[in-house]
């Protein structure tokens, strides 16, 4: 476009007027690429679209209370459900406290209900066949230095074994990867076979902490749900059965209102940008008023020079955007390599993206309106003459 | 019109430049170094020290009429300078309510815990949901010889079972976690704070709680008189207590008739004991670890509380200052540019004083009056803003045994004061810059086309 | 060669408040085209009010102009936007260059409004800047060139969309001695060689010598006839 280069050369005509105001933009957005990316982790935690398939069945009397293994031939039974399976939290510690990861005993079909994660299938076997088996998420071996073959020791926080020793150690046999990027925070998760849980552990035997279904028909979550549940009714496990999305969303519910607190913080800072950077226009374009009015006698139409001046902002606001989201990004993968998944961020991918430069076109416009209305509207007699 | 960089010079231009760099870092560093590490009373005299220098020497004097003349523009500059102020605020309203939200979350667990009563888990369990203890284990430990004994001769032990229970939260109208304790007897001579604030305690044996203050505040159905199912049995909530601490999220009753509700039989989660004193806790815990019949963890109950709160306020407060310094340094900039401008259109009263007389000096520091003082009043604003707006805000979150703990957000004048510091620091940073290129001092020339 | 501008019963009134300032009173003036014409008077006469309007930069509260056969006090504000970008050059007394562009970019600024592509933009802006005498400078910035060679820069700029009109608002009012005769030759031979047609106001009586002839304007009327045209 022939205009750039008058686009830019009115950016470069303070240079350090600009690029202030840059810095000021990039901050912003790198607090956005940052809070956006923490808010799309607890989001897509809760809104797995695969998790709609799924259903979760816990004790509706309380999420601690375990359930009998009986159910699970009895909820097979129930029409709508493909697939069921069971697992139990186990809470292990691996080496310190701070090490912190989810470990699950889980049956052995427990992972095709999962069909977003890839595990090879020569793995999937040697998990089956092998008792003190155990399958991790990549990054979960990656932050550890993992490899297939590796004996792993987890101390117990709940279920000590029969002799009353902490130490449960397990067999590596399987690293599986999330297929989508998005979600590789569902990596750090470790999995073993529960029937070696059942087995060793000292008390609790025959329960079972959750059961997950796969179901057939996605129109008919809620049906499926309150058959299942309907088993229970009046005994003394009763379920409580959804779907694992709005499990994991009330889960996360509870921990806090993320949406409202990055919500609420990016308002404050797109707030006091729009001010700086409104103020900082606006003297732009009142130190510019006689060039402006220089370009109306050459024949620029008022329009035009509306228009231009919109594009300054709008050009400025998209550069400091673009810089901001690219240190989020670089940002976002520098803590993932040091710190795993203790904080949990989300790469800057292509929706915070979209997001980001749509807001920052917005800004932009908002930010420009008032001085570029001015810069149109001047009368080209009284700018010359300096009034 | 030539270049104005033609001069030429004998010395090397980088010599120049790297005095010119020296001399701004130590501009910068001193007053910030000093500023950020001095308590309120030492800032307060340095200023107290200044105003009186200001008043008496000539170049003070200097300094007020400048200063004044400036300060006396301000309500033509109007636009920019609120500007400033606002948006210093909104930097300073931002870190001081996440800063509160840590602070109030870890003081609601800290102050749950005291030095001479301790808490007794199963080995490796960190945290009460995870343990179990036999009926066997809680009397071994209420019989250790530094467990106190109350004036009937009992001694001042709880056998506690923690259990969670899934009610409505008000908020979202969706099931939440909620913790619900079972007591032994002696839990009121365990923990003294524990005040009914409406209705009366439960009665041991029969299926009644009491609810703490912040659970009564955050979920439906759990008010004195309401009653509720647990696991297919019938419950009453027969009154509210306030405890000031983290049990106020939680819902009390008898432990055995919990235990029972929860077919959890004459097993609980943990033993809370009172010490005969603070000092007695290190033979209390050896007892109880060497005893090869008892598997256990113990704790004070200020540690355990501790540790609890430790890693999400610590999360909080490094997410606050981080979001805090990107904040600032946007906020930074953007002062700049609007002191630049300030500084810009006083261009022809300044070099006016200059000529007159007014030396270079008078002038930086009038201009950085102006603007810590924009900084203070935007500083004083957010902080007001976050103090009226959070101060006592609560909320809940997922606490260590799953279930919420309420907090209330915490504004302390530690806080306030810190934010004002950060207030004043971006002053000092936005405005030395511009302060100095009023001055015409040969640091900024690179930046003479500003 | 004809008439270019027609002015009938032109009249001009500014409101400032409340009160109202007739700055031009009824004049008729007509400039043939290959005219050279210096327009003095004292201040407030009104002279730059009436090269305003000649030029299409502000309308006129009564009368008519007519360029080239165009009434122009008709056309609303885009319109005349559109109308100077192709009939009209303007030159100031404070040359009014973009800072931040070069010598050659500041002359190509008219044509961006054209459809003319890049390679064409540039090549008429270095013809202009060559008959200027500036071409070895088209790489500088304003700040990096002398008062006279800022102004022949202007020239280029209003001359580089080869309109029939030149309108000058004491084009050498910032200049020294020398300079500015250097700008007059040059307008002068835009007039003779290349049959623009200038209009001039000025101060300075020795500047008119480069004109055919001189209007002279008092409060808002003219106070000689035109002298015809020297054959």
């Amino acid at each position: 476009m022939k205009y750039l280069h008058l686009i830019w050369a009115a950016l470069m005509r303070r240079k350090a007027r600009t690029l202030f105001t840059l810095f000021s933009v990039l901050a912003a957005f790198l607090l956005f690429g940052l809070l956006d990316s923490v808010r799309s982790a607890f989001n897509t935690a809760s809104s797995n679209v695969a998790g709609v398939d799924r259903l979760i069945s816990v004790s509706k009397v309380s999420f601690a209370l375990s359930l009998p293994k009986s159910l699970y031939a009895r909820i097979q039974a129930v029409p709508g459900v493909t697939q069921v399976s069971y697992a139990n939290w186990f809470g292990g510690i691996y080496q310190d406290q701070r090490n912190f990861f989810p470990s699950e005993a889980v049956a052995d079909n427990f992972l095709d209900l999962y069909p977003e994660w890839e595990l090879p299938e020569a793995q999937r076997q040697a998990f089956r066949h092998t008792r003190t088996g155990a399958v991790v998420g990549q990054s979960l071996a990656e932050r550890f230095g993992w490899k297939i073959g590796d004996k792993i020791p987890l101390q117990a926080t709940i279920f000590p074994q029969k002799g009353g020793s902490n130490t449960w150690t397990f067999d590596l046999v399987g690293i599986f990867r999330a297929k989508n990027p998005e979600q590789r925070g569902n990596e750090n998760i470790f999995f073993f076979n529960w029937d070696y849980f059942d087995e060793a552990r000292q008390f609790g035997n025959g329960n079972i902490g959750w059961y997950a279904e796969r179901i057939a028909d996605r129109t008919q979550t809620d049906k499926v749900a309150q058959a299942i549940d309907a088993l229970s009714t009046e005994s003394d496990h009763e379920t409580k059965t959804q779907t694992e999305q709005s499990f994991t969303a009330a889960l996360v519910s509870q921990f806090a209102d993320i949406g409202l607190i990055v919500g609420a913080i990016m308002a404050a800072v797109f707030f006091t940008l729009i001010l700086l950077t409104g103020n900082t226009m606006a003297q732009a374009v009142r130190e510019r008023i006689p060039e402006l009015a220089v370009m109306k006698t050459l024949g620029f139409t008022s329009k035009s020079v509306l228009g231009l001046l919109l594009a300054e902002s709008v050009v400025l606001l998209a550069i400091g955007a673009a810089v901001g989201l690219v240190l989020a990004g670089g940002t976002v993968i520098g803590v993932r390599a040091k710190l795993g998944a203790a904080i949990p961020l989300s790469p800057v991918g292509g929706a915070i993206w979209l997001r980001g430069l749509a807001l920052a076109a917005v800004i932009g416009l908002i930010v420009g309106v008032l001085p570029a209305v001015r810069g149109m509207r001047l009368r080209i007699v009284d700018a010359l003459s300096g009034r | 019109m030539p270049s104005p960089a033609a001069k030429s010079s004998s010395r090397p231009k980088w010599v120049a430049q790297a005095r010119a760099s020296a001399t701004l870092v130590g501009y910068f560093a001193i007053p910030i170094g000093v500023l950020l590490l001095s308590p309120w009373w030492l800032l307060l005299g340095i200023v107290a020290v200044l105003a009186i220098l200001i008043a008496t020497t000539r170049a003070g004097r200097q300094v007020w009429s400048v200063t004044r003349i400036g300060i006396a523009t301000i309500p033509q500059r109007l636009g920019s300078s609120s500007v400033v102020v606002v948006g210093i605020a909104g930097v300073v309203a931002v870190l001081v309510a996440m800063l509160s939200m840590a602070q109030g979350f870890a003081v609601t667990l800290k102050e749950t815990g005291t030095d001479d009563t301790a808490i007794v888990m199963r080995a490796g369990a960190q945290t009460e949901l995870n343990s179990v203890i036999d009926h066997d284990t809680a009397t071994l430990v209420s019989q250790a010889p530094q467990v106190v004994h109350g004036p009937n001769g009992q001694a001042i032990a709880s056998p506690e079972l923690v259990v969670i229970a899934a009610l409505p939260k008000k908020a979202t109208g969706l099931d939440a976690n909620v913790e619900v304790r079972g007591v032994g007897e002696r839990a009121w001579d365990l923990r003294p704070r524990v005040k009914i604030v409406e209705g009366r305690r439960f009665k041991p044996g029969l299926r009644e709680l009491i609810v703490g203050k912040g659970a009564r505040e955050q979920f439906v159905g759990v008010e004195p008189g309401a009653t509720l199912k647990l696991n297919g049995q019938i419950w009453t909530v027969v009154g509210e207590f306030d405890s000031n601490d983290s049990h106020n999220s939680e819902l009390w009753g008898d432990t055995d008739i919990v235990g029972s509700t929860y077919r959890r039989g004459s097993s609980t989660t943990s033993v809370t004991v009172r010490l005969t004193s603070a000092s007695a806790f290190d033979a209390f815990k050896a007892g109880l670890k060497t005893d090869p019949r008892l598997q256990v963890d113990v704790n004070t109950t200020r540690q355990y509380y501790n540790q609890q709160s430790d890693t999400l306020a610590q999360i909080i407060r490094v997410l606050g200052t981080t979001v805090g310094v990107i904040m600032a340094v946007g906020a930074v900039f953007g002062a700049l540019n609007t002191m630049y401008a300030a500084v810009a259109v006083r261009t022809r009263e300044i070099a006016t004083l200059r000529a007159m007389g007014f030396r270079g000096t008078p002038v930086i520091v009038s201009v950085m009056i102006e603007t810590l003082l924009l900084a203070f009043l935007g500083g004083s604003l957010g902080a007001l803003v976050a103090w009226l707006v959070f101060n006592g805000y609560t909320a809940s979150t997922l606490g260590a045994n799953f279930s919420a703990v309420v907090f209330s957000f915490d504004v302390t004048p530690a806080l306030l004061w810190n934010g004002l510091k950060w207030a004043l620091t971006m002053g000092l940073l936005g405005g030395l810059l511009p302060a100095l290129r009023a001055a015409r001092m040969p640091v900024t020339v690179g930046l003479r086309e500003l | 060669m004809g008439t270019l501008v027609e002015i009938r019963n032109l009249s001009k009134t500014y409101e400032r408040g409340k009160q109202k300032v007739e700055v031009l009173h009824h004049i008729d003036l007509d400039i043939e085209e290959g005219d050279f014409v210096a327009l003095m008077g004292p201040s407030g006469s009104g002279k730059t009010t009436l090269l305003n309007l000649i030029g299409g930069l502000d309308s006129p509260t009564d009368g008519s102009i007519a360029v080239a056969g165009e009434r122009i006090e008709t056309l609303g504000e885009d319109a005349l936007a559109k109308w100077r970008a192709s009939n009209v050059g303007f030159v100031f007394q404070f040359y009014n260059l973009l800072p931040m562009l070069s010598a050659r970019k500041n002359v190509e600024l008219p044509l961006l409004l054209t459809k003319l592509s890049a390679a064409e933009r540039r090549r008429k802006a270095s013809v202009a800047l060559e008959l200027v005498g500036l071409s070895d400078r088209a790489a500088h910035k304003p700040s990096e060139l002398s008062g006279g060679q800022q102004q022949r820069v202007a020239i280029a700029r209003a001359i580089v969309s080869d309109p029939t009109l030149l309108v000058c608002d004491e084009p050498t009012g910032d200049l020294d001695r020398q300079s500015a005769v250097d700008v007059l030759t040059l307008m002068q031979g835009l007039n003779r060689e290349y049959g623009k047609t200038l209009v001039m106001v000025t101060h300075d009586p020795k500047a008119a010598e480069y004109a055919h002839h001189t209007l002279h304007l008092d409060k808002g009327t003219l106070v000689t006839e035109p002298e015809p045209a020297p054959a």
